[in-house]
């Protein structure tokens, strides 16, 4: 590769031919506030904060999309740069809410860091103050509300919503000043295509895309002495809540994670985990079917709900090659307003079911109509694992301090293949580790196909070779899924998640998110399942107790009952 | 068919103008009078293209005389065959009046308003009937393009535009031929020409009277473009609000088609060519280059960062070549008759030609094409006629929304790219509007301002929060409600806008303020401090009406147009005028009929 040096504010730097003035600075320890930028989209160049000057010229670039060149010499502190990205700021903060306080990202706001960083007044604002946008909000739901007033317009979440997931559901509306960040025909939320990944949500800079909030609910159910409150944590939660209490991204923190649940009151602290393994044996068994009868293949998992709402949208005619198994999470809400109430003779009708997750779509699904076994709605509230730090926080829990606990046994009891649940591919590798050892009593060699937006691996079982495939981020199981409409896969068994790097990149999961910190968050999964004493589904002595005590069998009747759902089409809008 | 050989032409304008002031109605009925007669053997109506003189349409031209005969009315129609085609006598009354001299001058090429233009893009225009590509073809029509592919290797064309020193008529004047080499030197299995006919400047009107007049000669320009960079596809982006343009546009490409001066192995030269029309909704922002291939592509017209730019990565990541229309009607002449010929015409840094709109507070307004170099005293006196009511010359604004205002100190400023950049305006793609003394140069930047905000694209900070912040406090200013300091801070403002705009739309927005501030600060000064519009055009601050009671005859018509009830009954024989109530519309005064009422 051609490489090329230049100065930056005297430093000099060589770097790769193509690389912008924005990533050399970096590369020097020069950090370039940018709000528009973001290292796993394509570049915009609209935010115009990056601004630095180019000293031969005297003029000012945006330094994000400006590729170095040679012999070029930048400031990024010069009097000229500095006072241009002010001003720039200051124009973004004259039609923002001066609302930090009520805001959902204060603390986590890349707007508020920079206006502090660079020292703004409220005097400078005040200066250009005039008219401010004010446009309805969109807080229908059910999991993501949005506040254009506070979008800052810098077309973050329409990028990922486009490149990443190709979904589309934003894009800008209207010119000038009145220019919004809008859905189709400014239709909320709960009315497009939008399959609630909620990765728009994780991009913003701002306050202007977050989850609706269930907390309000899940402390009155705390409160309430009457009600018995049974918590889920789903396994990715365990890898990368430390991140909000200073622990270095993907730093395991179980023993801590279930402590802090007990001190705020739940009743039981379970794990999604163990409805993980469930998930393995009723689906592995559906599996199993499907490829001695040969048919309905490829296999594809329906665990991730912003998946299967995109598949409802976009690929309606496939739907009888999703696993009708539930996802964990229903799958152990069923059974806790079920099993665990009999076991415990609680009446169903006195659970309160929260569970921990890295998602907002999960809060969608719970909200499905066809979802429900018991007589009331399965899940009751669904917490992603920002609001859990933040009701931790409030609370004034010492999180680092906790001492370890364990999750009640019952249904907390779990294996290393439920664990890799939480990160891509560890579906399709809990899944094959289970089939394979069922048919052949052989043990399967680790498979890592996480880490690759597609990848894909042959798994020798008896005299039949079988084709696993898995997919992240919808733009990615695009491809994979055009084949199968095509009749061209070559696959068995596709698993899908929506989000890049599955469940650790979730809509939900802690803020900023980067490419390196799920990469990190992944390992810690990973090395946790390799740690397991018991690392197959199947094995799980609670998963034989649930199927002796009371479901019998994988798939059978009481199983459907509780434990499978159906899919319908959406429109493709 | 029957061959026949026509004693008079009778030529009339059916361009855009001309059209709408009744060009159709008159073709009709001199059709049917000549049918009564039975002249229609011996004279021929041909439908042309704009003459650029539309405020005078509907505009006919009879041949061999040359007569000019202009805002002709139906009724006339009867009076023009009998006399004129019958008898050979000019009709006096409908000749074009020089408004210097009030004389009736019969030959087109005497009026003033043409005598001083040099017509190369527009040379066809008003000439031929743009929807016969045989008239096109009787006038040297495809002869360029027949020379380009057959003569000429790519590299000579695009030398040839090189050293004719043509530079881009859609306003940032980038030199055409280096264009080209980029587009050319980027290598590619795909390549493709845009011809930009997004014309967006308010009153600029000069590409689609081209593409109405003369369409053939764009077809012409791009094939020869295409040919040079190695494109065999094009698209022409016009406005949906072109449909006159777009129309004769596709039954030009149409008849080039069947005439296989589209399409394969053109001219048996092995080179390929199609050609499609790309219809814009109307933002202005898409007249740049990447939001303009954006919008082709199906998305939001929308500017991305260059680099990279088209000539390397452009329409579908091709490498791509955009030019306006009145480039590449340049582009025949400059094949035919030679770059050294284009190059004799302009100035140093500027060749050829340039078209301009004209108009304002101007006696003559219409289209006109002068060789660059010429003043701007001679474009609005001796083209334009000088002032109405020869009011006094306060500015004339050049290059649109992006442009500047030029005061009485540089009239004589010759009119070419560099010369204009230096005094704070630009050439833009053409528009010129004269202001005079009634015009508030405040009001004039708050106009283009408003203009250029409202179809900002919305993308950068600079552009979308930065005009709408000039755009409140010239809106304040123009109230009575400027403040100390304002000035300074539109300057900074708009320094800082040019300066950080991500597209060219937001790097020349603020153009218009700067100019008149700087030209006109004490304007802004009297708004601000002496709460007085020197102009007497912001209503906020006119002073209110006043009755003169002597004259007033107590009619009471003053009353039942005031919008406000400002006006009441005095209790002698006279109206007054409650002064705080007042908001100086100006409407009692044009309705009184004694003259009574006047702004005190």
């Amino acid at each position: 590769m051609e490489k090329v040096s230049l100065i930056i504010d005297d430093q000099k730097v060589e770097v790769e031919k193509g690389t912008s003035v924005l990533e050399a600075a970096k590369e020097v320890g020069i950090d370039v506030p940018y709000l528009c930028y973001h290292p796993d989209l394509t570049l915009h160049g609209a935010c115009r904060v990056c601004v630095v000057e180019d000293l031969e010229s005297n003029s000012l670039v945006a330094s994000c999309v400006t590729p170095v060149t040679e012999g070029m010499k930048v400031s990024t502190t010069s009097m000229k740069a500095r006072r241009a990205r002010r001003r720039n700021v200051v124009l973004l903060l004259a039609n923002h809410p001066n609302d930090c306080l009520g805001c959902d990202r204060n603390g986590s706001c890349e707007l508020q860091d920079i206006t502090h960083s660079l020292g703004i007044a409220r005097e400078d604002v005040e200066e250009i103050a005039g008219q401010v946008r004010e446009v309805p909000r969109d807080e229908v739901g059910p999991a993501l509300k949005r506040d254009p007033n506070k979008c800052i317009l810098c077309g973050r979440c329409v990028r990922v919503c486009e490149e990443v997931q190709g979904v589309s559901a934003l894009q800008f509306s209207n010119r000038g000043f009145d220019s919004i960040v809008t859905t189709a025909f400014d239709l909320p939320q709960s009315e497009i295509n939008c399959a609630n990944c909620g990765q728009c949500a994780t991009v913003c800079p701002v306050g202007a895309i977050t989850e609706i909030s269930e907390i309000k609910n899940v402390w009155n159910a705390l409160e309430d002495d009457n009600i018995h409150v049974v918590a889920q944590a789903a396994p990715s939660i365990q890898a990368t809540i430390g991140e909000e209490f200073g622990y270095e991204p993907g730093t395991v923190v179980t023993g801590k994670l279930v402590a802090a649940l007990r001190k705020l009151g739940f009743d039981s602290v379970f794990s999604t985990e163990f409805t993980a393994d469930l998930t393995i044996l009723e689906e592995g068994s559906e599996f199993l079917k499907r490829i001695t009868e040969n048919k309905n293949l490829p296999h594809i998992t329906s665990c991730c709900p912003g998946w299967v709402k995109y598949a409802e949208h976009n690929y309606p005619d496939l739907l009888n090659h999703l696993s009708s198994a539930k996802s964990p999470q229903q799958m152990f809400s069923a059974l806790s307003k079920t099993y665990y109430a009999e076991k415990t003779n609680i009446d169903s009708e006195k659970i309160y079911t929260v569970s921990i997750m890295p998602c907002t779509a999960k809060k969608f699904e719970k909200e499905r109509e066809e979802i429900n076994a018991s007589k009331s709605k399965d899940t009751d509230a669904v917490l992603t694992t920002r609001e859990l730090a933040r009701m931790i926080k409030e609370v004034g829990i010492q999180f680092k301090n906790l001492k370890d606990e364990d999750y009640d046994e019952l249904m907390g009891k779990h294996t290393g293949a439920g664990t890799i649940f939480g990160t891509t591919g560890g579906v399709a590798e809990a899944a094959v580790r289970t089939v394979k050892e069922k048919v052949t009593g052989e043990e399967l060699e680790r498979l890592n196909l996480g880490f690759k937006g597609v990848n894909s691996a042959e798994v020798q079982i008896g005299d039949r070779v079988v084709k696993v495939a898995i997919a992240n981020g919808l733009r990615n199981a695009e491809k994979l899924l055009d084949e199968v409409r095509a009749n061209k896969s070559e696959y068995d068994f596709i698993e899908v998640m929506a989000c890049p790097h599955g469940c650790v990149g979730g809509g939900g999961q802690p803020l900023p998110i980067s490419e390196e910190k799920k990469v990190l968050r992944g390992q810690g999964l990973a090395n946790t399942d390799e740690k397991s004493v018991v690392r197959k589904s199947h094995e799980n002595p609670m998963i034989k107790k649930l199927y002796d005590d009371y479901l019998k069998e994988p798939n059978s009747e009481l199983s459907h009952q509780l434990l499978h759902t159906t899919f319908k089409e959406r429109a493709k809008n | 068919m029957k061959d026949s050989i026509y004693r008079s032409h009778i030529l009339i304008c059916t361009g855009t103008g001309c059209v709408s002031s009744g060009s159709k109605k008159i073709k009709h009925e001199l059709q049917d009078e000549l049918a009564d007669k039975n002249l229609l053997d011996e004279i021929k109506i041909v439908e042309t293209g704009c003459h650029g003189f539309c405020e005078k349409g509907p505009i006919l031209v009879i041949y061999p005389e040359g007569v000019f005969y202009c805002q002709v009315k139906q009724e006339d129609v009867t009076e023009i065959v009998d006399e004129h085609l019958l008898k050979g006598r000019v009709v006096e009354r409908l000749l074009f009046k020089e408004p210097s001299t009030e004389k009736s001058i019969p030959s087109y090429t005497d009026i003033d308003f043409y005598k001083k233009q040099h017509r190369i893009a527009l040379s066809n225009c008003g000439k031929i009937n743009p929807e016969s590509i045989e008239e096109y073809i009787a006038n040297n029509g495809y002869e360029a393009a027949g020379k380009a592919l057959t003569e000429m290797t790519p590299e000579e064309i695009i030398e040839e535009v090189k050293s004719s020193g043509l530079r881009g008529r859609g306003g940032g004047g980038f030199p055409t031929g280096l264009k080209w080499q980029f587009a050319s030197d980027s290598e590619s299995d795909k390549k493709y020409v845009i011809c930009n006919a997004d014309e967006g400047d308010p009153g600029a009107f000069m590409d689609r009277s081209i593409l109405e007049g003369d369409p053939h000669k764009i077809i012409e320009g791009m094939i020869i473009a295409g040919y040079a960079i190695g494109a065999d596809e094009g698209y022409v982006y016009v406005r949906a609000e072109y449909p006159l343009a777009i129309e004769r546009l596709k039954k030009a490409i149409n008849d080039a088609e069947e005439l296989g001066l589209l399409g394969t192995d053109i001219f048996g030269s092995g080179f390929n060519f199609e050609l499609h029309i790309k219809k814009g909704a109307g933002a202005f922002v898409c007249g740049e280059e990447t939001a303009l291939m954006a919008s082709i592509e199906g998305r939001r017209g929308m500017p991305n960062p260059r680099p990279p730019y088209p000539a390397t990565k452009g329409l579908w990541g091709k490498p791509t070549n955009i030019n306006n229309v009145e480039t590449l009607a340049n582009i025949p002449y400059i094949i035919n008759e030679g770059s050294e010929m284009f190059s004799s015409i302009g100035t140093k840094n500027s060749k050829g030609t340039k078209v301009f709109a004209l108009t304002g507070k101007i006696k003559n307004t219409g289209l006109v094409e002068v060789p660059m170099g010429t003043t701007l005293r001679e474009v609005v006196f001796d083209i334009g006629g000088g002032l109405t009511e020869d009011k006094k010359y306060k500015a004339i604004q050049t290059g649109g929304p992006s442009g500047g205002c030029i005061p009485e100190d540089y009239l004589d400023l010759p009119i070419d790219y560099d010369s204009l950049i230096e005094v704070g305006a630009m050439m833009g793609s053409g528009g010129m509007v004269v202001m005079d003394e009634s015009t508030c140069m405040v009001d004039v930047a708050r106009f283009f301002l408003t203009f250029t905000q409202s179809e900002s694209c919305g993308k950068c900070t600079p552009c979308r929060e930065g005009t709408k912040r000039m755009l409140e406090i010239l809106n304040r200013i123009c109230e009575g409600e400027g403040k100390q300091g304002d000035i300074e801070l539109l300057e900074e403002l708009g320094e800082h806008i040019k300066e950080t705009s991500l597209c060219g739309l937001g790097q020349t927005a603020p153009n218009p303020v700067l100019s008149t501030i700087q030209y006109f600060r004490n304007e802004y000064e009297a708004h601000i401090y002496d709460k007085k519009c020197p102009a007497g055009s912001c209503q906020e601050l006119a002073s209110a009406y006043k009755i003169n009671f002597d004259t007033c005859v107590a009619c009471g018509q003053c009353v039942k147009v005031c919008p406000v009830d400002a006006i009441s009954k005095g209790d002698g024989k006279y109206y007054i005028i409650d002064e705080a109530v007042c908001i100086s519309c100006g409407a009692c005064e044009k309705k009184c009929p004694v003259d009574a009422i006047s702004q005190g």
